[in-house]
């Protein structure tokens, strides 16, 4: 092929528009229950409060940018703490494999963003455009006033819902009740505005515009989901031993009297009507797949109607289909190594996160080492060494820290600018919910002998709570 | 006829595409001219600089530059930026200037920010000789030792902040001279070298096998005494050290001890109060008085 030819092909094969058909069944009626529920998570709750005393935000999930805390219920988060949300990451890992190795894309059908705000903006497409039949005529006719104020409006409220997609976003990141009202009123930070209108536009985008094409080309997961599924994980099968060949119901009859073979599909083509990635899954299983089970409701809806037990698509392996073709009993392997083993790692990973959490310190101490200069000698020929020490108090009430010190024999401290002491200790006390940066003074007389650097432990008590915390650093001498 | 073929365009062969007719060596270069919208922001962007002349300064002359009409400078923007950081921090910086230093002390806020601008300036103006934490050096002092030359008190380092050490630009800077012995011919190499012994072993340091401590004792009492002390303690009054404590500006051994008395020493501190306001020399104050050695 010469260089011209490829010049004049497209870079992408032409996408075709998808119109998929309503339908009701069982598993359309929970994917619009696990859409209200996540979507009102999403929308609402930046709302909810939480109280944890006067010194603290009372919003119950905010990630205050500002402050350098993430909130969550009852956990407070410090940025040095961030690593918890790397434990939530592999938790999130695991359960998304899990679910995978028990129920194929379980994720991409039900739960991802992606599939449930489409969901949304197919209902809306619906309301102002008909159904299926309705759209596709509709696209197909020249411009008219009643397509045209439908249009409009369609994309009128995916832009409000996208909008309040966006809006719901920065809510997390501030007092949502007092945001709101800065919006409400042109006052709100620049941030707030830029990020909602970002929203707005992938929400508008993915959702009403790329829908199917998100899952097909934009996401990596059907793609790894591929490597990790295996042969008794349970996927949307079309059980062609049953369906094939496809003929009408009359056809059947009038086969079956004669003793020829006969599928239950009748080739009503229901489950490609109503699929919104718009592809047959008689085809078998296939990447575009998203396993919405919407198939299911359909087909079952027309075997009920014409007579035929229902079932003819349904969750099942692709083993199942052969064995029952070879005229063996399905078998199905929900508990097996695999899923162990996923369920188990989340239980180490979750209980480690726990046990972290539930043992982790309100109290930290940090020491940094004078380097200009390493040591000073007073006139009485003892050497001193300064730090810099910086206390955290993670409880929502200010704390006073007595500060002792071992290492050196008859080594002193002392706290610059704190002339509290509890049995000649310095005391520091550090506001609620903060950290303090204090200058800290190390005295070994002159007798006693010093390497040239020595281990030197800090450590500071809370007087009241008696939490305990320590730092190891080095006392320096000529 | 043939002239006329010259001047010709001519084309390559193999692509079809015009030549600039140049050959070397048999090979014959492309006409491949900058592209059109390249050229015309070139040319656009010459254009442009040309009311760049008029409105920003940019041609040098022989002793200035031309200002341009909008009057623009980096520098009075910089002017106008440090006002505005000055404005911001006028509460503060009241503050801290009607603080006394035991309300600095007490009050954490107060303290932090008298630390921060203290800081700051100790970096900008005294790092320096002193050094970056106040280390000091050889004839700079420790600023993180106990040992102080002129107290060590918020006051008194206050007023040597504002006001120098010998500093020939304040009258009312601290003032000590200690005379060069040898130089101006007041004690012999001898006297000096026992008077050195003598001050070694007030410090409890060794002495020469053969020093002449008695002499020694004799010229100090004579010559040193009046500022440093009877036992060596100094005085801060005047500035003297304390001979027998385990610090020194600039050396205890012999040949540090012989240049110092020989030709004396009296280094110089500038008076800050001409270059830095009443509140950054306060905040200064702070700082030094925190470094660890404040008293």
């Amino acid at each position: 092929m010469s260089t011209a030819d490829a010049d004049d092909l497209p870079l992408f094969a032409p996408s075709k528009k998808v119109y998929p058909q309503s339908v009701s069944g069982p598993y359309r009626r929970a994917k619009w229950i696990i859409l209200v529920l996540c979507l009102g998570i999403y929308y609402l709750l930046p709302f909810l409060r939480w109280d944890r005393g006067p010194n603290l935000p009372n919003q119950a999930v905010l990630a205050d940018i500002a402050n350098n805390r993430f909130y969550f219920f009852f956990i407070e988060i410090w940025p040095q703490e961030v690593y918890y949300f790397t434990g939530l990451l592999i938790l999130a890992a695991f359960v998304l494999f899990l679910m995978n190795a028990v129920a194929g894309r379980v994720w991409c059908g039900y739960l991802c963003p992606q599939t449930v705000w489409t969901d949304l903006f197919l209902a809306v497409e619906r309301f102002f455009e008909g159904d299926r039949r309705e759209r596709i005529k509709r696209d197909e006719a020249p411009w008219s006033f009643d397509k045209a104020w439908r249009k409009s409006a369609k994309h009128a409220v995916w832009l409000v819902i996208a909008w309040w997609t966006g809006g719901a976003w920065v809510l997390y990141f501030a007092d949502a009740p007092t945001l709101v009202k800065e919006l409400a009123t042109f006052t709100a930070p620049l941030s707030a505005y830029v990020w909602i209108a970002i929203l707005t536009f992938t929400t508008y985008s993915l959702a009403g515009i790329m829908r199917e094409q998100v899952c097909t080309y934009m996401c990596p997961w059907p793609r790894i989901q591929a490597a990790l599924t295996d042969d008794d994980a349970l996927n949307v099968t079309y059980r062609y031993d049953r369906g094939e060949p496809r003929v009408s119901v009359k056809q059947a009859q009038r086969l079956r009297s004669t003793g020829a073979p006969a599928g239950d599909c009748i080739d009503c083509n229901q489950c490609v009507a109503v699929c919104p990635t718009g592809i047959d899954i008689r085809d078998g299983a296939q990447m575009d797949c998203i396993q919405c089970g919407l198939c299911i409701d359909a087909c079952n809806t027309v075997m009920t109607k014409v007579g035929y037990p229902a079932g003819l698509i349904a969750y099942d392996t692709d083993d199942n289909v052969k064995r029952r073709q070879a005229g063996q009993k399905p078998v199905y392997r929900p508990l097996r190594a695999r899923t162990l083993t996923y369920a188990g790692l989340i239980l180490v990973v979750g209980g480690a996160m726990v046990y972290q959490l539930a043992t982790r310190k309100m109290a930290d101490i940090s020491v940094l080492h004078e380097r200009s200069p390493l040591f000073v000698k007073l006139s009485d020929g003892s050497i001193r060494n300064s730090y810099t020490v910086r206390l955290l108090n993670k409880r929502p009430e200010s704390r006073p820290f007595a500060l002792t010190v071992s290492g050196p024999a008859g080594a002193r401290i002392e706290a610059v600018g704190s002339a509290a002491t509890a049995d000649l200790r310095p005391v520091v006390t550090v506001e609620p919910d903060s950290s303090r940066e204090v200058r800290v003074l190390v005295t070994v007389p002159a007798d006693v002998h010093l390497e040239k650097s020595q281990p030197v432990t800090i450590t500071a008590s809370d007087l009241f709570a008696g939490e305990v915390v320590r730092a190891e650093d080095h006392f320096m001498a000529p | 006829m043939a002239e006329q073929d010259k001047h010709a365009p001519q084309f390559d062969a193999a692509t079809g595409q015009s030549t600039t007719g140049h050959e070397w060596d048999g090979i014959q270069e492309l006409n491949t001219p900058l592209p059109r919208w390249w050229l015309g922001i070139f040319y656009a962007t010459i254009i442009w600089s040309i009311g760049y002349w008029v409105v920003y300064p940019a041609w040098p002359l022989l002793t200035d530059a031309t200002k341009g009409v909008i009057g623009y400078a980096s520098r009075i923007d910089i002017a106008q930026d440090m006002a505005l950081l000055k404005q911001e921090r006028a509460a503060q910086s009241k503050a801290l200037t009607e603080a006394s230093f035991e309300q600095i002390k007490a009050d954490p806020e107060l303290f932090r920010i008298a630390m921060a601008q203290g800081k700051a300036a100790f970096g900008d103006n005294c790092a320096a000789c002193h050094g970056v934490g106040g280390g000091g050096a050889k004839g700079y002092p420790n600023l993180n030792d106990d040992d102080w030359l002129w107290g060590g008190s918020f006051a008194e380092i206050q007023k040597t902040l504002e006001h120098g050490i010998r500093f020939a630009g304040d009258p009312d800077t601290r003032v000590s001279q200690m005379p060069a012995f040898g130089r101006d011919k007041m004690l012999d190499a001898a006297q000096i070298r026992a008077v050195a012994n003598h001050v070694r072993s007030i410090a409890g340091l060794s002495t020469e096998p053969k020093a002449d401590l008695a002499g020694g004792a004799k010229v100090y009492a004579d010559n040193c005494a009046a500022c440093h002390g009877d036992q060596g303690k100094g005085n801060r009054e005047m500035g003297a050290p304390d001979l027998t404590d385990a610090i020194s500006l600039y050396g205890m051994d012999m040949a540090s001890l012989t240049e110092t008395i020989a030709n004396s020493r009296n280094g110089v501190m500038p008076a800050w109060r001409q270059r830095l306001d009443a509140t950054t020399i306060k905040a200064l104050t702070v700082y030094v008085h925190s470094l660890g050695g404040g008293q």
